[in-house]
């Protein structure tokens, strides 16, 4: 008895410091030809799976449709908590105050109405398409980051010492070699996954439904309320997973280019507007992207974050109050060498007629045409190597011109 | 025979390990033959035996514990005697001043970092999920080098290995299910001590397995007089009265064993014995031990019968006499116990109940009863009338997996054969079932009431979740589903599955769906 109480407490996830996110990033120091103007550029790709509310995050409420469609969870200018104005349309939701700051001193972008060239809504497939840069889904085994790395002339290899993250985003998988390090603990499942078993449970195994729904009460009640930042949460993870991976990336032979993944985006449910379970995790983000900032010190003049998400979600709330599977969103980009201070959209509106299927925010922007336009301002890749080996058969999908500084 | 899916999920799950992913086919393979995929295990007299390469016998294993037990000895002894009378204080590093400029390099970031994480990470070695992935990214020389491990640690982990790899590999693992049922019956707790931690594969290997197939009453013998066992419930302390052992040192009786022998092991509680037919019991199996490192009583770490300790005299058991014929005495007693219609009821209740529902159907137990007495105690005859039983298909599968079941069939559905038991081993010991360590002699438990309680259930999801993480980018989990359970999974958990947000939830919700948890 005694051994198994001591090894629970040992292991309790309360004294732990947990984190779900992972980290991986390239294994060499590409030797980078930017000598000349002494920069020496770094990458990093953060994914967000599950879907993430574009109009939520960034919301057009200088569109009239904008505030009739998102309904109760619509962002306004005024009220308890006010959307960050961007600019006369667009406007920043409320718990990305960092976002906002890096914004206003053009270190930070939005690219509005974007989506991958998938267009059905299976996450699944949805995530192949954005990590592998592939045009369609088909179970490819690297990523675009790898292969553009691949592209790039190798350097030294990093020293190793780093410990091995649970796994690598596909998006950096591939040929050329990555190291991963995640902080290693037990971590929490997440809010949404819990909430998703007890539905399951509820309609097939009652007993179940009732002990996890303690379960996660009890974990609740030790941990005080949940949705403050804390050891243990998600957001504390989102957090501490980004100052980790900034830690790395600021030393002098650290890896140039990394990705993580951060979970929870599908808001299928009780969305929530300016405050709630979005904002909670935009709040997360926002918090990474701050100890990108701080963490890379002065590294972050030469850095580009890019942030982006499988899909968008139904311009209209759906019956419980959150949105469904839908096509277009926003991608962000963060960081010194970011030509910031813009919403770069070809707004399509948002009128019945202008909606995709008549349901989704209408894609005007291919995210290949994003990402290769940052790939090409830090690394100099050329537009063939982009369309043909980066992002195979994309050479209607020119590279963004002017993102980076 | 028709597909048969739903037979197919109480041919894998209640009676084996569940499906292997992969090649294995499993799935259809019990599905076109439920109740012959089930008893091929127990077609093979000798299917239940474990050998593997560098796995010794208790005698070895007891030379080497008590060769590692002197050199510690020597070792501290050795320490004692050049140590000064007093310590000098102990000094700062002088890399540890503060305010000194930290060198950007990435060695000193990771070593940093990997600081920080050390106390994490030293609980996370035991409780990884899965710590056997291969990562062709890993630099190797990133862990913090362990403290190396023991003589007795090295061999738990590679018996608790080969016991793991055993449950990946076979077909259905009806006759592996039969194992961890007698073995958990028959426990001995590796939290004892030193022995008991090095011999508790090795008791299961030597008393348990030869005999899951066989009659009970060889494996009741086997198993108590087992030095583990003699050693766990300490018979080898107990000293006739009037033996000359007891005489010469003053000590007597340790009534531990043969009370557990009756109440644990065969008759059950208010199976007919009083506390006389525990203490007779107890004067009947004095002498019981096993040999010491000195040897007199036989090869060290070997089974003996030490007549000095042994009560003299003939004993009343049960109402029967039990004349003064040694070591024979005791087997003679035990062999009748084993037999006794007690001992039929306590084992049948406690197999139906593992295998079928936590409130047994009483017409099965009934059966198997009958079965057990007409048979003498068969154990291979008992399995097959619980399989050719309509109550073992019909019943609802409302067993709720243990933690060991449950990461016994997350590994195989996941086609992950470990190399590596640390990780098990810590989940183990997370979710309360840390192997071979019972907290007391009546084993882990055996009912939904304690496997599916709030904490643990939380705590299943963590781990899944964490599964999820790890292995969800290379896993299809709707083709998982298929391996698992085919048509036989519910529409509520498909459509869970098919909705998840990735791939790495949807493998979570895929091992925590009640498919999956229940058997």
């Amino acid at each position: 008895m005694i051994d198994c109480v001591e090894n629970r407490l040992l292991t309790s996830r309360r004294g732990l410091l947990l984190v779900g996110a992972s980290f991986a990033a390239w294994a060499y120091l590409p030797k980078f030809a930017r000598a000349a103007d002494g920069r020496d550029p770094r990458l990093v790709v953060v994914i967000l799976r599950g879907a993430l509310d574009g109009l939520a995050t960034v919301a057009p409420i200088g569109d009239p449709d904008y505030a009739g469609l998102h309904g109760s969870i619509a962002l306004t200018a005024d009220g308890a908590h006010p959307a960050l104005m961007l600019d006369s349309f667009f406007a920043l939701h409320p718990s990305m105050p960092e976002f906002a700051r890096m914004y206003r001193a053009q270190h930070a972008a939005v690219i509005h109405a974007v989506a991958t060239p998938y267009r059905d809504r299976s996450h699944f497939d949805g995530q192949d398409v954005l990590e592998s840069g592939y045009a369609g889904p088909g179970r490819v085994q690297s990523g675009w980051l790898n292969r553009a790395l691949e592209s790039l002339p190798r350097g030294e290899r990093v020293s190793s010492g780093l410990a091995v993250g649970p796994t690598t985003p596909l998006v950096l998988r591939g040929n050329a070699p990555t190291v991963g390090w995640a902080p290693v603990a037990l971590p929490q499942a997440d809010d949404d996954t819990a909430m998703r078993l007890v539905e399951l449970y509820r309609h097939r195994d009652p007993s179940l439904a009732s002990a996890l729904s303690q379960g996660l009460q009890l974990e609740k009640a030790a941990s005080g309320d949940d949705m403050k930042p804390k050891p243990g949460n998600q957001v504390a993870q989102m957090r501490q997973v980004a100052r980790g991976a900034a830690k790395l990336m600021a030393a002098d032979d650290g890896p140039r280019i990394a990705a993580l993944a951060f979970d929870g985006w599908d808001t299928h449910a009780n969305e929530g507007g300016p405050v709630g379970r979005l904002a909670f995790l935009l709040g997360g983000l926002d918090g990474a992207l701050a100890e990108f900032e701080s963490g890379l010190g002065d590294r972050w003049r030469d850095t580009v974050v890019v942030v982006a998400t499988e899909f968008g979600r139904t311009a209209r709330i759906n019956g419980t109050d959150g949105t469904d599977h839908g096509t277009g969103t926003i991608a962000l980009l963060a960081g010194g060498a970011v030509k910031g201070g813009r919403v770069i959209s070809d707004w399509p509106g948002l009128k019945p007629a202008n909606l995709f299927e008549a349901r989704d925010l209408k894609p005007t922007t291919d995210l290949r045409s994003v990402i290769k336009g940052v790939l090409q301002g830090q690394f100099g890749l050329s537009d063939q190597v982009l369309a043909q080996t980066v992002f195979p058969d994309s050479a209607s999908a020119r590279p963004m011109k002017g993102l980076v500084a | 025979m028709a597909r048969d899916s739903q037979a197919a999920l109480v041919a894998l799950n209640r009676f084996g390990f569940g499906a292997r992913g992969g090649a294995s086919g499993d799935l259809i393979n019990a599905a076109s033959d439920p109740r012959g995929f089930v008893k091929a295990e127990l077609a093979r007299p000798f299917g239940a035996l474990l050998e593997a390469p560098g796995l010794q016998s208790t005698p070895q294993l007891g030379l080497a514990v008590f060769a590692y037990q002197d050199q510690v000895k020597q070792e501290r002894e050795a320490a004692k005697a050049a140590a000064p009378a007093e310590a000098p204080p102990p000094q700062a590093p002088a890399d540890q001043k503060p305010g000194l400029r930290r060198n950007l390099s990435l060695n000193t970031v990771a070593t940093e970092i990997a600081g920080q994480m050390a106390e994490a990470k030293s609980a996370d070695n035991a409780a990884k999920p899965d710590n056997m992935q291969p990562n062709a990214a890993a630099p190797a020389a990133a862990k913090p080098s362990p403290q190396p491990l023991n003589v007795i640690q090295k061999t738990f982990r590679a018996e608790a290995l080969a016991r793991l790899q055993r449950a990946m590999m076979v077909d259905c693992g009806f006759a592996e299910r039969l194992v961890v049922f007698w073995s958990n019956h028959f426990c001995i707790s590796a939290s004892k001590g030193e022995l008991a931690r090095m011999w508790a594969g090795a008791f299961e290997r030597e008393a348990i397995r030869p005999h899951v197939l066989g009659r009970f009453a060889d494996m009741l013998k086997a198993v108590e007089q087992h030095p583990a066992m003699l050693f766990f419930l300490d018979n080898q302390q107990s000293l006739g009265p009037d033996s000359r052992a007891g005489q010469n040192r003053k000590r007597g009786l340790n009534e531990n064993l043969a009370r557990e022998i009756m109440e644990l092991h065969t008759l059950g509680v208010g199976g007919g014995y009083t506390q006389e037919d525990v203490t007779s019991l107890a004067r009947i199996i004095t002498g019981w031990t096993f040999a010491g490192r000195q040897g007199q009583l036989g090869a060290p770490g070997s089974f003996a019968f030490n007549a000095n300790a042994h009560q003299p005299g003939s004993q009343l058991l049960l109402g029967k006499t039990y004349e003064a014929t040694g070591l024979a005495q005791g087997e003679a007693a035990l062999a009748d116990i084993a037999r006794h219609p007690s001992t039929a009821n306590f084992i049948a209740t406690k197999f139906v109940r593992h295998f079928v529902a936590d409130d047994p159907p009483q017409a099965l137990v009934a059966r198997l009863r009958d079965v057990f007495i007409k048979t003498d105690g068969d154990l291979k005859a008992l399995a097959t009338a619980l399989v050719d039983s309509n109550e073992a298909w019909q019943a609802p599968l409302t067993k709720m997996r243990s933690p060991y079941d449950f990461l016994v069939a997350t590994g195989r559905l996941l086609a992950r054969v470990p190399e590596d038991p640390g990780g098990y081993l810590g989940n183990l010991n997370l979710l309360g079932q840390p192997l071979w360590t019972p907290a007391g002699p009546n084993g882990f438990p055996d009912t939904a009431a304690a496997w599916a309680a709030p904490e643990g259930m939380k705590l299943r999801l963590d781990i899944a979740s964490q599964m999820g993480a790890r292995l969800g980018p290379n896993i299809d989990p709707l083709d998982l589903l298929e391996f698992a359970a085919a048509d036989a999974a519910s529409t509520e958990t498909r459509k869970t599955i098919e909705r998840a947000e990735s791939r790495q939830q949807a493998l979570a919700l895929l091992l925590m769906s009640p498919e999956l948890q229940r058997r």
